[in-house]
């Protein structure tokens, strides 16, 4: 039993309905009670799309329990498949159906329809959203194209024709895939790439028949598609790319990845810097002060890796903590927290991520919506990275991660958040002045304002996971707090912490005026 | 009883499970804590619905039933017991705790009662464990308060002082508003329930009158009557009828003389009435269809159609108590359309045949019907917006007023269109 505030990911079924609410003509009858039904919120106004997901549950209460729920299932199939009509049929069950044991799938293989029928089984208690995304994506490949031959087929330059390859992997509620998808499009336009599918985003069980035609498959998001993408390289000779094309390195690395795949020659223009303006802005005089910034990352995995090598090789950040909730990206995760000194923080309870951050004492939080408020109340910038999904997330504006603009957009949302050059350097020069007195700091002063740093510090002390606040800690002065105050605001949380964690390591049980010199000393040293 | 048509319809539902009413009652108890004993789902849920509206700090936590968890029983029980004690060392400001079964929970059987039971022996009054129900496959929506409150009623004070009990959870500024009137007709003794601190219970007592404040509240109705209370019939406090007539049903049975009533009641009614009608010329002759969730909905329509001049096509509920909605009923317009329960899909056909001008519908299925062009309104705002009360007609009235002068602006050439 897990005791769980809030969770990243939800359960594997909610990972099929966004497979079978991404794709078009296709239909899941879903075995579960009446309150299941709250997914559709999910779709219909987290992600405010205008219809409802092709999704009909059975809706069992308790009495039915005692009759013969098997009926009800079949009775609900039946009704599903001659008002929908959809191409293809998928039936699972929530957690609550898994306990009754009807087998739906089953029941449904026996009802003599002539569409293609995929039956998911999802262990609720053991397995999560991006699990069971990624198993019914899979599932529905497999079926549809189990008895496609694997004949040799022809390649594109012996067809005479331009390469096509297949963008697999965006979902709904996945972090901006909708955007996503549209600039890779365009970017393998440019190298004269043709897109042949698009799944399961926009696809239809037709088009999946299709997946076949193409010379090489695009693993977009690997939480999704990893398992569809190896299934249909040992089966169909459909290799695939690994490279994710996250930030202005990882396009290039993909491109040429992709090329390479392909057998075509790697254009000059790759390499080219203002592909992207990410380059030149972090080349830029402003972006100075934002080299060596602490950052802390957390997030799905795919998200996690790009944001660290992005955070690392691009911007000049300090990746002071890196982390994924997907267990199942952790083989990757580890490595590259390793390359950076770092240890891997695998786990999905955000309290543990909570203490690290608090731990790391970063400048800024690149994570997922629960970091942002988690940020919010230790006082640091954050910017959201990754799912879960929430209706910020789903801007109206084009705000692709991917490719050279997705470069571009992560630029600006990460850095935002963040002083930027000339502004932090003006308040340097100015903070004596009247109008930087205490409540009258810019917008982006979390810490700004009289009130705000005791609120921050009620916060922290009321927040129930708190436990930095011990009979052991070292009492501030008041002489020691009024030279705090005169440190700009923006630092203030940070010379706090590691004043107090030096006194605590001095063995101080008051911290003066002078402590505070003292730990500036030592931490400069 | 008027001409309304009852019937029942059953198929797939879309509504939302006891488990929603967390949502509210943990705003209203910030000294209880809520920890729905469930799977992932049941997490995933009460965070989706509870986080699009509002990101509280969370009274409310699920224990996530494990593998292990269903493989024996015994130990689900002794897990349970350890996953309390860790959130009551970290809470110790908790001072009741619900454990709130959910489907796997009930399926599975495992009996928080007992569960409930022995953590009250070990904890010793530090903390009181109670437990209620809001399953999907038990209860729908509002239910959850409902099981919540029925709860808590074993652990009332006995009283033998007269007095009027509230019951339901209202918005606190409405609360002090209906209490303040309360005063002033001479009832002095007015209490609510569920209280603001989940540890100062009203006592109860065969002196006690109880005045239901919202429709759904059929378990606690009934065991407040078998601890002696006497419910008063009475319309709910919707609109200006509704809440006089509610008002009026206390004071009477209360003996207060008429003529106080009125002097105190007609003022507040013909100002009511000003407010209301600026909502009535834009209600008046709209078709309106209320899909079920909240079980506000017959109260709802009676308002919206007796009072701001609505037609009404359909009314959906979830579930049907007819003697507590007998005096609604009979205030409804003949030949009106109950039905209760749902088959969502032929329901929506029936939405969409009808052409309504406003739908009073679930979160999930808002945004679908507004692409079709057809004007929503969410039921779940009814259970949060303070809406009781003769003061609060206009308010409540706006809340549907606006959807359709929102539709007006936006598209001032277009009526409906589907997509």
């Amino acid at each position: 039993m897990e005791l769980t505030l809030w969770t990243y990911e939800g359960p594997p079924h909610i990972g099929a309905m966004r497979i079978a609410t991404s794709m078009k003509k296709l239909h899941y009858v879903l075995h579960a009670p009446q309150g299941d039904t709250y997914a559709d919120l999910l779709f219909t106004m987290i992600e405010r799309r205008g219809s409802r997901p092709p999704v009909t549950y059975t809706t069992f209460q308790a009495r039915d329990l005692g009759g013969d729920t098997a009926e009800l299932v079949k009775g609900h199939i039946k009704e599903a498949v001659d008002r929908f009509n959809p191409e293809a049929l998928l039936v699972g069950e929530s957690c609550t159906a898994e306990l009754i044991q009807d087998q739906p799938g089953s029941l449904a293989k026996g009802m003599g329809f002539d569409i293609p029928i995929v039956s998911l089984e999802l262990p609720a208690y053991s397995k999560k959203e991006n699990w069971g995304g990624s198993e019914t994506f899979y599932q529905i490949v497999r079926t549809l194209l189990k008895d496609h031959s694997k004949e040799l087929k022809q390649t594109w330059q012996e067809e005479k024709r331009r390469p096509r390859v297949n963008l697999l992997g965006p979902t709904l509620l996945g972090f901006r895939c909708r955007d996503d998808v549209l600039e890779i499009q365009k970017l393998l336009g440019q190298y004269g790439i043709d897109v042949n599918v698009v799944a399961p985003l926009g696809a239809s069980p037709a088009d999946i028949l299709r997946i076949p035609n193409a010379d090489v498959n695009v693993c977009l998001y690997p939480e999704i598609a990893e398992s569809t993408c190896i299934w249909l390289e040992r089966n169909l000779n459909i290799p695939f790319t690994t490279t994710v094309p996250l930030g202005v390195g990882a396009t290039q690395d993909f491109l040429k990845e992709l090329h390479k795949v392909l057998e075509m020659e790697i254009p000059q223009s790759v390499n080219e810097s203002n592909n992207s303006k990410l380059t030149w802005y972090s080349n830029s005089v402003d972006s100075n002060y934002l080299t060596g910034k602490r950052v802390f990352i957390f997030g799905d995995g795919t998200h996690a890796l790009a944001a660290a090598r992005i955070a690392n090789e691009e911007l000049g950040f300090k990746v002071v903590g890196l982390g994924t909730y997907s267990r199942e990206m952790a083989r990757k995760v580890r490595p590259a927290a390793k390359a950076l000194g770092l240890e891997a923080l695998i786990t999905n309870d955000y309290l543990e991520v909570e203490d690290a951050i608090k731990e790391t004492s970063p400048e800024l939080v690149l994570g997922t919506q629960m970091e942002r408020h988690s940020a919010k109340r230790l006082g640091i910038p954050c910017a959201v990275i990754s799912t879960p999904m929430h209706v910020q997330d789903v801007p109206a504006r084009y705000s692709p991660q991917m490719g050279w603009e997705g470069a571009n957009v992560i630029f600006d949302d990460w850095v935002h958040p963040l002083m930027m050059g000339l502004e932090e350097h003006l308040i340097g020069m100015f903070k004596h002045d009247f109008e930087f007195v205490d409540g009258h700091q810019s917008h982006l002063g979390h810490l700004g304002g009289k009130g705000n740093q005791n609120t921050n510090k009620e916060a922290i002390k009321t927040n129930l996971q708190d436990s930095v606040i011990t009979d052991g800690d070292p009492i501030w002065t008041h002489e020691g707090e009024k030279e705090l105050s005169k440190i700009p605001f923006f630092v203030r949380g940070k010379v706090r912490r590691n004043t107090e964690n030096y006194a605590r390591q001095a063995g101080c049980r008051e911290i003066n005026e002078e402590t505070l010199y003292d730990a500036k000393a030592h931490y400069k040293a | 009883m008027s001409g309304a048509t009852l019937l029942k319809e059953s198929g797939p539902k879309e509504v939302f499970c006891g488990l929603t009413s967390i949502v509210w009652l943990h705003r209203r108890m910030p000294d209880a804590f809520f920890l729905v004993v469930g799977s992932r789902t049941c997490a995933h849920l009460i965070q989706s619905a509870a986080g699009v509206m509002i990101f509280a700090e969370p009274r409310f936590g699920t224990a996530i039933l494990e593998e292990r968890d269903l493989a024996g029983l015994a130990d689900a029980h002794d897990e349970l017991n350890r996953v309390v004690k860790n959130l009551l060392a970290r809470r110790p400001e908790i001072k009741t705790l619900f454990l709130v079964g959910s489907c796997p929970s009930e399926v599975i059987k495992i009996d928080l009662s007992r569960v409930a039971e022995n953590l009250n022996i070990e904890l010793k009054g530090q903390v009181t464990v109670l437990n209620y129900s809001g399953s999907g496959i038990e209860t729908t929506f509002t239910q959850g308060e409902d099981g919540a409150l029925k709860a808590l009623i074993p652990l009332m004070p006995k009283s033998d002082q007269k007095k009027l009990l509230l019951v339901g959870t209202l918005a606190n500024a409405v609360e002090d508003r209906l209490i303040s009137i309360f005063n002033r007709l001479g009832i002095d003794n007015v209490e609510s329930f569920p209280p603001r601190q989940s540890t100062e219970l009203p006592s109860i007592g065969p002196e006690t009158k109880v005045l239901l404040t919202q429709p759904y509240l059929t378990d606690t109705a009934r065991e407040l009557k078998n601890k002696g209370a006497e419910i008063i019939e009475a319309p709910f406090p919707l609109g200006v009828t509704g809440s006089t007539l509610w008002i009026q049903a206390a004071a009477n049975s209360f003996g207060i003389d008429k003529s106080i009533i009125d002097s105190i009641l007609n003022p507040l009614i013909s100002r009511a009435k000003k407010a209301l009608e600026p909502h009535v010329e834009k209600l008046s002759g709209k078709k309106l269809f209320l899909l079920p969730e909240s079980q506000l909905e017959i109260p709802l329509a009676r308002f919206l159609s007796n009072e701001c001049g609505m037609e009404i096509v359909e009314i959906g509920t979830p579930y049907l108590n007819r003697d507590l909605m007998k005096a609604e009923i009979d205030l409804l317009p003949p030949d009106c359309r109950i039905v209760e329960g749902q088959h969502v899909e032929k329901q929506l056909d029936r939405v969409r045949d009808s052409s309504p001008d406003l739908v009073v519908c679930g979160m999930g299925l808002a945004n679908p019907l507004e692409a079709e062009g057809i004007s929503t309104k969410w039921s779940i705002e009814m259970v949060f917006s303070p809406i009781h009360g003769i003061d609060q007609a206009s308010d409540l009235a706006e809340l549907f007023s606006r959807p359709l002068r929102r539709h007006d602006i936006l598209n001032p050439t277009k009526t409906l269109t589907s997509n």
